[in-house]
């Protein structure tokens, strides 16, 4: 759907194509502010486009949404600090797409990034749609810094311009698995997927997390990220009476299906990822969601290392934090970053440097390993309380980055 | 044995919902041969119409009842509005194109209301606030809501309404014979171009029930919503005959109860080779079948062709 989109993204591509025309030839990677180019000004600037990647429509369209305002609020800040690269004063741009969280469209959005030449890209949201458009900003020479995507492929197919700034589905999956059968003591597990690269990755790792500690999976269901009726399979799941039921999916499939388990009268203790894990899950399900164990790939908003002042800025602009916003602010701030230390804002010359990254983000401390991922990433263990999002345990970390038990090095 | 009654119970309420909308589709197909492919977009401006006057009135001390008494009429009201206004503007002009033309317009006005519900009530997922107040009975160790009690009873007066509408009064008479055939019927002195109108008015009315029952089950709305159910309500009047009432309320119950078991029961069926995910590939497979013996669906008559 959303086809309606064509005529803009048309009239758009060619609006860009023909910026690009007039640009300056020494610098194809960057296109020059019309501005500039119309005034050679006293100190010469430049206009850095950094591509951003979200589903703004669509049943997830709220987390696009939020992820977008991040990245927004990064290059605001970014601007209001006059950065100067290289003797030359530099604007950025957020060029903001829609990637609809379909994978085909996915990589239609990298290609118009691409030929858009922008500088780098933060996202996508999904995993689905990250995996696909990796590959054509790797052959473009394009870092790319994911702020959502979790399922570990992405990082694993040794293209050297896939980053995240968040701890993977092994990571998360394995903490998730074993709470459940260690902490909350499950003897049986129900595991739901939604069929997305992330929903059916990480219900892949919590299954193997919980077997490991025990537990049986008495049932393994299935439904589709745009579903709102998920009472056929809930009814199926009851008959097998789980201790713990886990949802590998995002919360507009978790809202619905917890009403519905509570009309069905299921006791189980329900748990599910950062996909779920929003303010969002909590209006959908109202009092269903009292009780939902949850985790988050990072720490919890209110305990990020530099986090107030970003939650405070954000909120008075955009209004609560969804999920990821504070990730895509930081993955911003990370090219931005390596572009001051390259001293260039050519893709080429900087590239290299955002692999050597140390930097102090919103979300704590940013370091990459040899694959892109983040470095020692936390989770963090929700409980829905009072209709809000309590802090149970954090694992991993750049706060607690001396706690060996971490399995942050924990590949595949 | 409780788990066949839970999903039948399951597969009901979803049918009736289904029905419902699948009447929107066949109305208009059993008189003008159109596929209004917007008719689902119609369910969902229905379901964000009667949110938006319940919200609204939510806070005014009348009783719950009574609002949501309000917000079913006044989404009736707005679609059968739009029902007309959308055969008026889109489809009218278009009445002796070829066939494929006034389908591509419907699937442009599809997302020409996509997108203004998107700009009009936000991208987000909107909770349906409860009017009724949830009561769960358990019959036989299945559960069922007052809510779903109240769905299906109300689809299933609907329905009779529709039927004594269209084989008891003078205008479904018309429509009956505007059916038949336009162009005698006009002879006849049908005024054809107000029956057809009436046909997307009354099929835009259902539609709107069928939004407001979506919206106090699931109590969940959002902009795309219509698109899925539309597709499964098309689906449903196919397979019980598209252009039939009774097949489409048939149909649209029958694909609901497929669903519900398909879901339930394909893992055992095909031991665990299948899982739930195939739900929907469960019932297209049905309609296939169906579709193979009776080309015309369970009750459908030679419409297929005709216009």
């Amino acid at each position: 759907m959303n086809q309606l989109r064509m005529p803009g993204v048309l009239i758009a591509l060619a609006a860009s194509v023909a910026l690009i025309g007039c640009g300056k030839k020494e610098e194809p990677k960057v296109a020059a502010a019309p501005a500039a180019a119309a005034a050679p000004a006293a100190q010469e600037e430049i206009v850095v486009k950094i591509g951003h990647v979200a589903p703004l429509t669509g049943p997830i369209a709220h987390l696009g949404k939020d992820n977008e305002n991040g990245a927004r609020l990064a290059v605001e800040d970014a601007n209001a600090e006059k950065i100067v690269i290289d003797g030359k004063s530099v604007k950025f741009e957020l060029l903001g797409e829609d990637d609809q969280a379909d994978p085909k469209t996915g990589t239609v959005v990298a290609q118009k990034l691409v030929d858009a030449k922008v500088a780098g890209v933060v996202g996508h949201l999904n995993s689905g749609t990250t995996i696909p458009a990796s590959s054509i900003y790797n052959q473009a020479g394009l870092p790319q810094i994911s702020p959502s995507a979790t399922n570990p492929k992405y990082t694993q197919q040794g293209f050297n311009t896939a980053f995240r700034v968040m701890a993977n589905d092994v990571q998360q999956g394995s903490v998730v698995g074993t709470y459940a059968a260690k902490d909350l003591g499950a003897k049986t597990i129900a595991i739901i997927d939604d069929r997305t690269a992330y929903g059916q990755g990480l219900a892949d790792e919590v299954e193997k997390a919980a077997v490991a500690n025990g537990a049986k999976v008495v049932a393994r269901e299935f439904t589709n990220d745009k579903a709102i009726d998920f009472k056929a399979i809930l009814t199926k799941i009851k008959a097998t009476n789980p201790d713990v039921i886990f949802l590998g999916g995002m919360d507009a499939v978790g809202g619905p299906m917890l009403k519905q388990m509570k009309e069905l009268g299921i006791t189980a203790q329900f748990t599910t990822g950062d996909g779920g894990c929003s303010p969002e899950l909590i209006k959908l399900a109202g009092d269903a969601s009292e009780g939902v164990i949850c985790t988050q790939a990072g720490l919890p908003a209110d305990k990020l290392p530099n986090g107030q002042k970003f939650l405070a800025e954000f909120t008075s602009k955009y209004g609560p934090i969804q999920i990821y916003s504070p990730y895509s602010y930081d993955a911003v701030m990370v090219l931005i970053d390596s572009m001051k230390r390259a001293h260039s804002v050519d893709p080429a010359k900087y590239l290299p440097e955002v692999g050597k990254t140390s930097y102090d983000g919103v979300t704590g401390k940013i370091e990459f390993d040899e694959k892109g991922d983040i470095k020692n990433g936390a989770i963090t263990v929700f409980e829905i309380k009072d209709g809000k999002l309590v802090t149970l345990k954090t694992e991993g970390g750049a706060m607690a980055a001396a706690a060996p038990a971490a399995p942050a090095e924990a590949k595949k | 044995m409780d788990t066949l009654l839970q999903q039948l119970i399951n597969g009901l309420t979803l049918g009736a919902v289904y029905a419902l909308v699948a009447l929107g589709y066949t109305m208009v197909y059993g008189i003008i041969g159109l596929i209004n492919f917007a008719h689902g977009e119609v369910v969902m401006i229905g379901t964000m119409v009667a949110f938006t006057v319940i919200v609204s009135l939510a806070g005014s001390g009348m009783p719950p009842l009574l609002i949501l008494g309000v917000g079913l009429l006044v989404s009736v009201l707005v679609c059968m509005a739009l029902g007309w206004s959308l055969e008026r503007v889109a489809y009218r002009p278009l009445r002796g194109a070829p066939r494929l033309t006034p389908l591509i317009t419907a699937i442009g006005m599809s997302m020409v209301l996509q997108n203004v519900a998107m700009i009009v009530w936000g991208r987000n997922y909107i909770t349906f606030p409860p009017m009724i107040e949830k009561h769960i009975y358990t019959v036989a160790g299945a559960t069922f809501t007052n809510v779903q009690v109240a769905i299906v009873t109300l689809a299933a007066l609907v329905m009779i309404g529709l039927i004594y509408l269209v084989h008891r009064t003078r205008i479904g008479m018309a429509m009956r014979a505007t059916a038949q055939n336009p162009q005698v019927a006009s002879l006849m002195g049908v005024d054809i171009n107000r029956v057809i109108a009436m046909a997307f008015v009354i099929g835009s009315a259902l539609g709107a029930v069928a939004g407001c029952m979506v919206g106090s089950y699931y109590e969940i709305a959002h902009y795309q919503m219509g698109f899925m159910l539309g597709l499964k309500a098309f689906t449903a009047a196919v397979l019980g005959g598209i252009g039939n009432l009774a097949g489409a309320m048939a149909g649209g119950i029958l694909l609901g109860v497929i669903e519900a078991l398909g879901a339930g029961y394909i893992g055992q069926l095909t031991g665990d080779f299948l899982g739930s995910h195939y739900q929907d590939i469960f019932a297209f497979i049905v309609l296939i079948v169906v579709l193979m013996f009776r080309p015309s669906g369970l009750f459908g008559e030679r419409t297929g062709d005709r216009a």
